[in-house]
């Protein structure tokens, strides 16, 4: 399966693109030239040079240094936020496939009131009552996003459910809980696997815009997002401000989307007959 | 179509209940009550004074009961009181900016899809050409790339530097003192940057569905059959395929709307424009909750609103479906 994988060029990238960020994130206190959230008085609002490469903020912070540990939070935003939108969406749509019936019309509509919510609106309006940190906005980022895998987790409970070895299962008297965990589940992972990697890039991308917004991760904790917050009120200034964090942004999310797409079309072959 | 219309519709009412349900409960979430909001600002306000305040307000009663009466209220328009200084209703706040994101969506989305379309038509006609990969690459790097730093990139450049557009808002200082032609002129400057933006961002994934619903249909058996009868290339993909393989693109067209809508506060936020994006971030910022869940639900109901569009547009371009 890696083989196959890796004969993708663009699935390989991907992963290629995704691991060395993992090192990167791993390795920020060892990598980093400066402490992120030194100041460097003399160098403040300084382009990149090679003190500084990637230059300072407004405080003399080295850049650099900032946007490695910016890697931490939103490699820890995109997958814990992907935990929690899998644990409730494998969970409740393996519910509603399993019993059917009032319980499957129940979840379902609650999923269609959930979509019908623009997401944005949503993880705001909670933001507003709760307090702007990395821990809530991973809550509500989750919570607001794990309907897509409660419909694909409960498609593929709903099909498996007929097919002979679950009915075996089922007539052996095993209790539902085993059924749907030993039995249904195992056989459903695949197409969950691929949408929570392409959930990573997703939540990173609203981590960094609420953290734009001011409204996410707070500083002086770093983060790719609210260092473009800087670059935007330092526009005609500091260009490497604006340029480098959403550079990261782009080639992470790019990784990730890669990846996801190249297990796609490894983990299920029939997409890729096609 | 009247009694598919009439079905539609009666299927929204359990929606819209699950909707307002929800919306209550993250404003029953909140920590303190409107009346602790506004006593507190208070120090005169007596503890009878607030008790009677609670009895107004209903919240001395069970949930059950409050939902009941917030919906009562809901229901007749009433969104309720902003926090803010000016103390308006929520529902003309509202009124006032929604026009202007409306506005401004619709001209996104017609860009996009003139855009989508056409690329869509083209890299499928032409699989595997250089167009193809070329866009390939693009919708790629387009999934990826944050709207707003787009935006900041492009006031950086044609703002800042080239100093040819302007970066925030709808008009200039200097819009009344303009004549009727430089008037139009202006807005339309102002709207540049906004809009292309959206549009470019949004691009990436019709373009990209437009493409692979081509692939879809090139492949059906009618196709071949036109192209047996010796029609030329350009009749089959215009005439035979395109109609069908615009049809799922409406459905998509209609799942898009909240992204969309919501996507407005991004956009809005940076170019200081003053529509229901802008207000909804600053109603965060301040904790003008009545605002925050008006805005909210509006907005499920504006996603709800468009996909009924969608699905009427469906019908309207589907046969099959007009039939039954």
């Amino acid at each position: 399966m890696l083989r196959r994988l890796l004969r993708n060029p663009l699935a390989a990238a991907g992963g290629l693109i995704v691991l060395a960020l993992f090192a990167a994130a791993a390795g920020a206190p060892w990598l980093a030239p400066y402490d992120p959230s030194d100041f460097d008085a003399a160098y403040v609002l300084d382009g990149p040079s090679v003190r500084h490469l990637l230059g300072t903020d407004g405080l003399g912070r080295d850049v650099l240094s900032r946007m490695l540990f910016g890697a931490r939070v939103s490699l820890m935003v995109g997958f814990v936020s992907v935990g929690i939108a899998s644990l409730v969406g494998v969970t409740l749509g393996a519910v509603a496939g399993y019993f059917r019936g009032v319980v499957d019309t129940v979840l379902m509509r609650f999923v269609d009131v959930m979509l019908t919510f623009p997401t944005f609106f949503l993880i705001l309006a909670v933001i507003a009552y709760l307090d702007a940190s990395i821990w809530n906005i991973m809550l509500v980022i989750g919570l607001t996003s794990w309907m897509g895998v409660c419909r694909l987790v409960r498609a593929e409970v709903l099909s498996l459910r007929e097919r002979d070895f679950l009915v075996a299962a089922e007539a052996l008297g095993m209790k539902p809980s085993r059924v749907i965990l030993r039995h249904a589940l195992p056989n459903a992972m695949a197409p969950v696997f691929v949408a929570g990697i392409l959930g990573v890039a997703g939540a990173i991308l609203v981590e960094s815009a609420l953290s734009f917004l001011g409204i996410g991760v707070q500083p002086p904790q770093p983060s790719w997002g609210n260092i473009l917050t800087e670059g935007k009120s330092t526009l005609g200034v500091a260009w490497w401000l604006s340029v480098c964090p959403g550079l990261a942004i782009l080639i992470t999310v790019l990784g990730y989307n890669l990846l996801g797409e190249g297990l796609r079309d490894v983990l299920d072959p029939r997409l890729r007959a096609r | 179509m009247l009694s598919y219309l009439a079905k539609r519709l009666a299927g929204f009412v359990p929606l819209l209940l699950g909707i307002s349900f929800v919306s209550f409960l993250v404003m029953a979430m909140a920590p303190g009550t409107p009346v602790d909001l506004m006593t507190d600002l208070n120090p005169k306000a007596s503890p009878e004074a607030r008790e009677r305040l609670e009895k107004f307000y209903g919240l001395d009663q069970p949930l059950y009961v409050q939902y009941g009466l917030w919906l009562g209220r809901i229901v007749q328009g009433d969104l309720g009181t902003s926090f803010s200084r000016d103390r308006r209703p929520v529902l003309d706040k509202i009124a006032e900016a929604l026009p202007i994101t409306l506005f401004l969506n619709v001209l996104d989305l017609a860009l996009i899809l003139g855009l989508a379309i056409p690329i869509g038509i083209y890299s499928a006609a032409r699989q595997y050409s250089l167009v193809d990969r070329a866009t390939t690459v693009f919708v790629f790097i387009g999934f990826a790339m944050p709207s707003f730093w787009v935006a900041l990139l492009a006031m950086m450049l044609f703002g800042e530097q080239l100093g040819w557009l302007p970066i925030s808002g709808l008009r200039s200082l200097d819009y009344d003192s303009m004549s009727a032609l430089g008037q139009i002129g202006d807005r339309v400057r102002h709207l540049i940057l906004p809009v292309g933006i959206a549009a470019l961002t949004g691009l990436a994934g019709l373009s990209r569905y437009m493409r692979s619903s081509m692939l879809e249909v090139l492949r059906q058996d009618y196709i071949q059959t036109a192209r047996a009868k010796g029609l030329s290339e350009t009749v089959v993909v215009y005439r035979h395929a395109l109609r069908n393989a615009l049809l799922p693109v409406v459905t998509i067209l209609g799942l898009s709307i909240p992204g969309l809508i919501g996507g407005s506060v991004i956009a809005e936020t940076i170019f200081a424009i003053p529509g229901m994006g802008r207000l909804f971030y600053t109603s965060v910022l301040m904790r003008d909750y009545p605002v925050v869940m008006g805005i909210t639900l509006i907005g499920a109901v504006l996603t709800l609103l468009g996909n009924l569009l969608a699905d009427l547009m469906y019908v309207a371009v589907d046969p099959r479906l007009r039939k039954r």
